[in-house]
């Protein structure tokens, strides 16, 4: 795997020795790893082993104690939440975040006026009414987000991600907690936005997502990366089996 | 707001500006009273509306206004004191708010009250070590109706900009604030700037109308100039309107300076326990407001 990263020159986003710790609990230690333009990257390993962390030092919600954050050969560790955005680094959050108060087409014009291919008034709006479309809720755009079930609060909050433009499209468990209907809808979109060049780093626990999905995957446990690859090879390796279930089952 | 409302609102306005040639006693009083809590709750609600942080620095910002006229009133033509004023509270609403507005909730409502003290503790200490005197003569040739040709002037100035904000990126992005402060940081929008541009805004109109009333008193010392009341007054005001529409404070603002004339003059002595009590109310009985109420009637009606 190492070649492979090896054999490619400009990565799309390339973490390097990161860390933060928090008092004594070293959330994330030493992460190192690349994604390429145009691929979907998963990132797996069992609760507390430091995705979210690893997201929120990605997209400036924290800021790294060591470490490099590349993108686009440019260094971006540390900077905050805002620049980050327009840098196109967007993201979903773990626990849903819609604004409840906003109709669903101000929803995503909050990820239109401000982004890095900012738009504003009639232009907006359209494009607004386009990603609703594109994430199957379009013709909806007056209602207030507050009405939406939870799967559909999930679609919109990806509108809204992708009106940013994204170079780097993060999801935090995006597909966590759909009925298998929304689940089939959710990875067929996200499938579709890989056929359209999007580049995604993904934290997913549903297996068979990561499967139809995932070029590769970095697995972490304790803050570490433990295996990188394909998801089929990863997931069969004994260090990744041992960090799920433990020594005795593995 | 729309153009035809806006329209509306400053022609009413004009009409009300021929007030003083009616009546030069109680009700122009009662008129002057009313537009400067009109203008302060407005701003007031400008930014803690959609941002929902509740500031008690309106006090803070009035005073600082009252006392520029003071010191300055007879050394500069009128519209110069006036320009410094806004000046002032706009040097002050920036530190403070590149300071403060990382904090949220109850602790930035207890700095916002800590620091109207601490401004009136900073000019007391001034006036008691550098110039040796407290409490100052205002000597300047205002009348009542300037006063409140004045006051109905920012109050017109005030709702144009609140009409221009709403359909602006600025205002959108204090409404996306206001709700997830942590997702609008993750669309790009600049949280701190944002919040401290809305904060300064509304500081300079608190300033403005504190240098223009600053000519009814022909004394004035620290505490009637940074009187607390003020920002608990304004707060309440702006509460019983409604923080969601930009006339909505005014709703509260009639009825309120009104039942405070009342108050006032029948039981000066318990006056801030009867203020106490609306507060209350107010908070328990209309937590959307006046204007909120209205909205859910109408809706009502139609549903």
């Amino acid at each position: 795997m190492s070649a492979a990263l090896g054999t490619d020159p400009s990565p799309l986003l390339r973490v390097e020795g990161l860390r933060r710790a928090f008092g004594g609990l070293v959330a994330v230690d030493g992460l190192s790893f690349s994604i390429r333009p145009g691929e979907i990257l998963g990132l797996l390993g069992p609760n507390g082993s430091g995705k979210t962390t690893a997201l929120n030092l990605i997209s400036g919600v924290l800021a790294p104690d060591a470490g490099r954050v590349v993108l686009e050969g440019r260094e971006v560790a540390g900077l905050p939440a805002h620049r980050l955005s327009r840098l196109g680094i967007a993201r979903t959050f773990q626990l849903v975040r819609v604004l409840p108060g906003l109709s669903l087409e101000e929803n995503v014009v909050a990820g239109l006026a401000f982004g890095r291919d900012p738009a504003w008034g009639t232009e907006a709006r359209a494009r607004a009414a386009a990603l609703l479309e594109r994430v199957g809720l379009g013709g909806r755009a007056a209602q207030p987000a507050s009405v939406l079930t939870y799967g559909d609060q999930k679609r919109l909050e990806l509108a809204r991600a992708l009106a940013l433009s994204p170079r780097l499209l993060l999801l935090d468990e995006w597909l966590a907690g759909l009925n298998p209907t929304e689940l089939r809808g959710g990875i067929d979109l996200i499938a579709s936005l890989r056929d359209e060049g999007c580049t995604v780093l993904m934290v997913e626990h549903v297996m068979d997502a990561i499967r139809a999905l995932a070029d590769r995957c970095v697995v972490m446990n304790a803050g570490r990366s433990i295996a990188e690859g394909p998801p089929a090879e990863v997931l069969a390796e004994r260090a990744v089996i041992q960090a799920y279930l433990g020594e005795d089952d593995a | 707001m729309s153009n035809a409302a806006l329209g509306l609102s400053l022609l009413a306005l004009a009409a009300l500006a021929a007030l003083p040639f009616l009546d030069t006693g109680f009700w122009l009083a009662l008129a002057i009273n009313v537009a400067q809590y009109a203008v302060l709750a407005t701003a007031w609600a400008m930014f803690s509306g959609p941002t929902r942080y509740v500031s008690l620095a309106t006090a803070a910002f009035f005073g600082i206004g009252a006392y520029t006229v003071a010191v300055l009133g007879e050394a500069l033509p009128w519209p110069l004191v006036l320009l410094v004023a806004g000046v002032i509270g706009a040097v002050m609403s920036l530190l403070v708010g590149f300071a403060t507005l990382r904090l949220s909730g109850v602790y930035f409502v207890v700095f916002t009250f800590g620091l109207a003290e601490l401004v009136r503790q900073l000019v007391t200490w001034f006036e008691v070590n550098v110039t040796r005197s407290m409490g100052r003569y205002v000597f300047v040739e205002i009348s009542q109706a300037q006063i409140l040709w004045q006051l109905l002037a920012l109050f017109g100035a005030l709702l144009a900009l609140g009409t221009w904000l709403a359909r602006s990126r600025l205002g959108f992005a204090l409404r996306v604030i206001g709700e997830d402060e942590t997702v609008a940081r993750h669309v790009g929008i600049d949280t701190a700037r944002a919040k401290v541009a809305l904060f300064a805004l509304s500081s300079v109109f608190m300033a403005l109308v504190g240098a223009v009333m600053a000519p009814r008193w022909t004394y004035l010392d620290p505490a009637i100039a940074f009187n607390p009341s003020i920002s608990f007054t304004v707060l309440i005001m702006a509460l019983l309107g409604g923080t969601r529409s930009l006339l909505g404070p005014l709703l509260g603002v009639v009825p309120l300076a009104m039942l405070f004339e009342v108050l006032t003059a029948r039981f000066p002595n318990h006056f801030s326990i009867l203020v106490g009590v609306v507060f209350l109310l107010v908070v328990y009985a209309l937590p959307q407001g006046v204007s909120g109420l209205l909205a859910r009637l109408r809706r009502g009606a139609v549903a």
